[in-house]
């Protein structure tokens, strides 16, 4: 065969290093945001915030016991009437400012997020970042419009709301949580995940610009225990929590007895179900996007995947070669597409999974070709074969780069074997048969189903789970029932 | 998701050496095309010279090298095979009642003889679109078959005209068919046939779902006969930025081994003026005027 000439020493073409230049404007200490000022916490106490990818601290932030919490109250409780009696479309201004100004600012908060949880700063940027100003811009259109929201029923909002979010979209799940809570003229104390704070903090920076009155919105930093501390504090009236089914069980009973609506968004084991007449190609990148999106720390990831047993063979192969693709490394290169695990803490829980998942026989691949980064956390994506359902792999939630392979031979086998789990976030189903879409959907115990796609996430489309992934909706109408009375 | 996964190799960030290479490499999988009633014996040579040396004067080292072929007409082979002779670039010609492929089997066979004795190295032939969006795929497997008896040894590139076929499905499915019928009890050689998108007479031609879709075919082939065809992505790539995104999807899609012009091309008219442009800007820092590079 004749070659031109010129045929490049091609065999190595590769894509230069491309870091993101923009960096963030970070203090070296950090204080909690009560009533629309940063003010120190009043034990002095602080804890540091560790960037993932390089181990290093970030900030010093202030840690809130029960003196802070009970002043973040106070001034949520003192802001909350004139707040509610504003008119909905003044409300709604602040909101749609407040969008803008994420906009205005979203490549900073993107490489902020990026920075103090490890997410690859495509992902921050291409999908955090507009969602969260997206999830603004709908609640500030509902503020004036409530009533139609309710038909028939006057609305009032609940009073001060405890929120606690989690470090896997932190700066997006402040966004779930504040947006409709402020569009129903609600006060609000947040509690941001302890690895992860620094969005929340410039949000509130944000905040102060937009002139939003002091008190509405107050950011408490802390452990576990300034989490309890907001939840159950006599004066929060309404408490949202997302994060880890074992947290959210100890929620429910510290605030049973008291009239205080729950909202928790938890823990999952999605099944992605992939029958022998999908579109193959498609249902491979769903998958990959399924659980390898933001490293696995997913609440939706789709972390069980069954695939019918003619094609398994195929699947599995065309897995293993698309996986080699993935590239890990600085999560702030705009090439990268797997980040650093976000805490040594959640590093060491994959670590040991996987191990058990080994000791109990499944088969891990694991092809990363590139050696991981010496220094920070880094896991590489990995999947396991042989995986029989009673395997630790298949029913613990990993929140980790990790997939667990399943096979079956029927449409009832497959339903049988993707309900039998203790959570019902998500689910995913691939055909191209329209009527088994339509059979398979209605027959999962989840509370999203997606079809023929992974991961599509909008303001405007409610997003929670059944059994223990927990109850209530954010986003869309459903998510703001929550929100008034 | 098919949508997706193409527009994701868009994301990439290709800069400093990466682009560099990428561009030179692209300049070498060029098949530098023009394919107007109006062309002239005059014009073609003056193709034919780009072809060779990209860009008139040498301002870079090394030089940016020779694209892969020049596509033309079965009447104008002769004139560049003439004008293209001692060099490294190969005469491709368009064949087969090009571009609709509307004339009978016989005169398809006739025009693409022709071709051959003019002394042209490849054909990009077009098949029977009519017959396989009606559900007559053994006639298109048919003629394809026909036309590669005719090339002998000549590369053969099978044109689908995605933009005509529509759907993912029906690209990937005619896809699948052409290439089983080009290796049906033949021991192709790697590279000896390619599947190419688009005639570059109609809208949409090359867009990056429907070469997605060609790479993809392409790669199964290989996983299951070892046999490596190649693809050539033809119609409305006029930007350096979209030929370096093409290369990222074949690398990530087919691997690095179909980073060579003997496995993927790129049919383009106006590509390289952009192209030459873009390696200038990394070496001078500022751009070459259009009157500079363009010089057919």
């Amino acid at each position: 065969m004749t070659q031109t000439e010129g045929a490049v020493a091609a065999a190595g073409w590769d894509y230069s290093p491309a870091p993101e230049r923009t960096r963030p404007d970070i203090e070296s200490e950090y204080g909690l945001f009560i009533d629309g000022e940063f003010r120190k916490s009043r034990s002095g106490k602080v804890f540091d915030t560790i960037n993932p990818a390089t181990g290093e601290r970030l900030a010093r932030i202030a840690q809130a016991d029960e003196a802070d919490v009970d002043a973040a109250m106070a001034a949520a409780r003192s802001a909350g009437p004139k707040w509610a009696r504003m008119k909905g479309r003044e409300r709604g201004k602040y909101l749609f400012r407040l969008a803008r100004r994420i906009q205005e600012c979203s490549r900073e908060l993107a490489v902020l997020e990026t920075m103090d949880g490890g997410k690859p700063i495509k992902e921050s940027r291409d999908v955090d970042l507009p969602l969260v100003a997206q999830h603004f811009f709908y609640h500030a259109g509902w503020a004036d419009k409530l009533q139609w929201a309710f038909a028939g029923r006057p609305v009032r909002p609940r009073g001060v709301c405890g929120q606690i979010i989690p470090w896997n979209f932190p700066l997006l799940m402040a966004a779930w949580k504040l947006a409709p809570a402020l569009a129903c003229g609600n006060t609000v104390v947040l509690k941001p995940a302890e690895t992860t704070p620094l969005t929340a903090l410039h949000l509130a920076r944000l905040m102060q610009e937009i002139d939003l009155p002091p008190g509405v919105v107050n950011i408490v930093t802390g452990f576990g225990e300034t989490g309890r501390l907001v939840a159950t504090h006599s004066a929060v009236r309404k408490v949202a929590f997302t994060g880890s089914t074992g947290v959210g069980r100890t929620l429910m009973q510290e605030t049973a007895g008291r009239e205080i609506p729950l909202t928790l968004e938890l823990g999952g084991k999605s099944p992605n179900i992939v029958f022998a007449d999908a579109a193959i190609d498609q249902a491979i990148e769903g998958v990959v996007g399924g659980i390898w999106f933001n490293q696995g720390h997913v609440c939706c990831a789709g972390s069980r995947l069954f695939v019918e047993e003619s094609i398994l063979e195929t699947f599995v192969s065309a897995l293993r070669d698309r996986m080699k693709q993935l590239r890990v490394g600085d999560p702030l290169d705009k090439n990268t597409d797997i980040g650093a695990i976000n805490s040594e803490g959640q590093l060491e829980r994959i670590r040991s999974l996987v191990r058990t998942g080994q000791e109990e026989g499944a088969i891990l691949h694991d092809v990363q070709a590139e050696p991981l980064p010496k220094k920070g956390c880094w896991f590489p994506p990995c999947f396991f074969t042989g995986v029989q359902p009673s395997h630790t792999v298949a029913r613990e939630e990993i929140f980790g780069p990790v997939l667990s392979v399943m096979s079956f031979r029927t449409p009832e086998e497959a339903i049988r074997r993707a309900n039998a789990t203790p959570y019902g976030l998500a689910a995913g189903i691939w055909t191209d048969k329209g009527s088994k879409i339509f059979e398979i959907a209605s027959r999962m115990d989840a509370g999203i189903v997606w079809c023929n796609s992974y991961n599509q996430f909008d303001a405007a489309a409610p997003f929670g789970g059944v059994k223990e992934s927990g109850f209530g909706r954010e986003g869309g109408l459903h998510g703001l029932r929550a929100y008034v009375r | 998701m098919l949508a997706r996964r193409a527009a994701s190799f868009t994301k990439r960030s290709i800069k400093a050496d990466s682009k560099r290479s990428g561009l030179r490499l692209a300049v070498s999988m060029l098949d530098l095309t023009t394919l107007e009633g109006a062309d002239s014996p005059e014009l073609v040579r003056a193709l034919c010279r780009r072809a060779i040396a990209p860009c008139p004067v040498p301002p870079l080292n090394p030089p940016i090298p020779s694209v892969a072929a020049v596509c033309i007409y079965p009447r104008l082979v002769p004139i560049v095979r003439e004008a293209l002779a001692g060099s490294s670039v190969r005469v491709a010609s368009v064949a087969t009642g090009f571009p609709s492929g509307q004339a009978p089997l016989a005169m398809r066979l006739q025009d693409t003889q022709a071709a051959i004795e003019a002394g042209a190295d490849e054909i990009d032939m077009v098949i029977s679109r009519g017959a396989f969006l009606a559900g007559r795929c053994d006639e298109v497997a048919d003629e394809v078959r026909a036309v590669q008896d005719v090339c002998g040894d000549a590369h053969l590139k099978i044109i689908l005209e995605t933009g005509e076929l529509e759907t993912p499905d029906n690209i990937r499915r005619c896809a699948d068919l052409v290439i089983e019928a080009a290796s049906r009890d033949r021991d192709l050689g790697d590279g000896q046939v390619f599947v190419k998108t688009s005639t570059g007479k109609m809208s949409p031609a090359a867009t990056m779902p429907s070469v997605l879709l060609l790479l993809e075919s392409v790669r199964d082939h290989f996983n299951a006969t070892g046999v490596r065809i190649g693809v050539k992505p033809a119609g409305g790539i006029r930007k350096a930025k979209a030929a370096l995104h093409l290369l990222v999807m074949v690398r990530e899609t087919v691997g690095q081994d179909w980073l060579t012009p003997s496995l993927f091309r790129i049919g383009a008219s106006s590509l390289l003026d952009d192209l030459v442009r873009q390696l200038l800007w990394t070496s001078r820092g500022h751009y070459a005027a259009m009157h500079d590079v363009a010089v057919t």
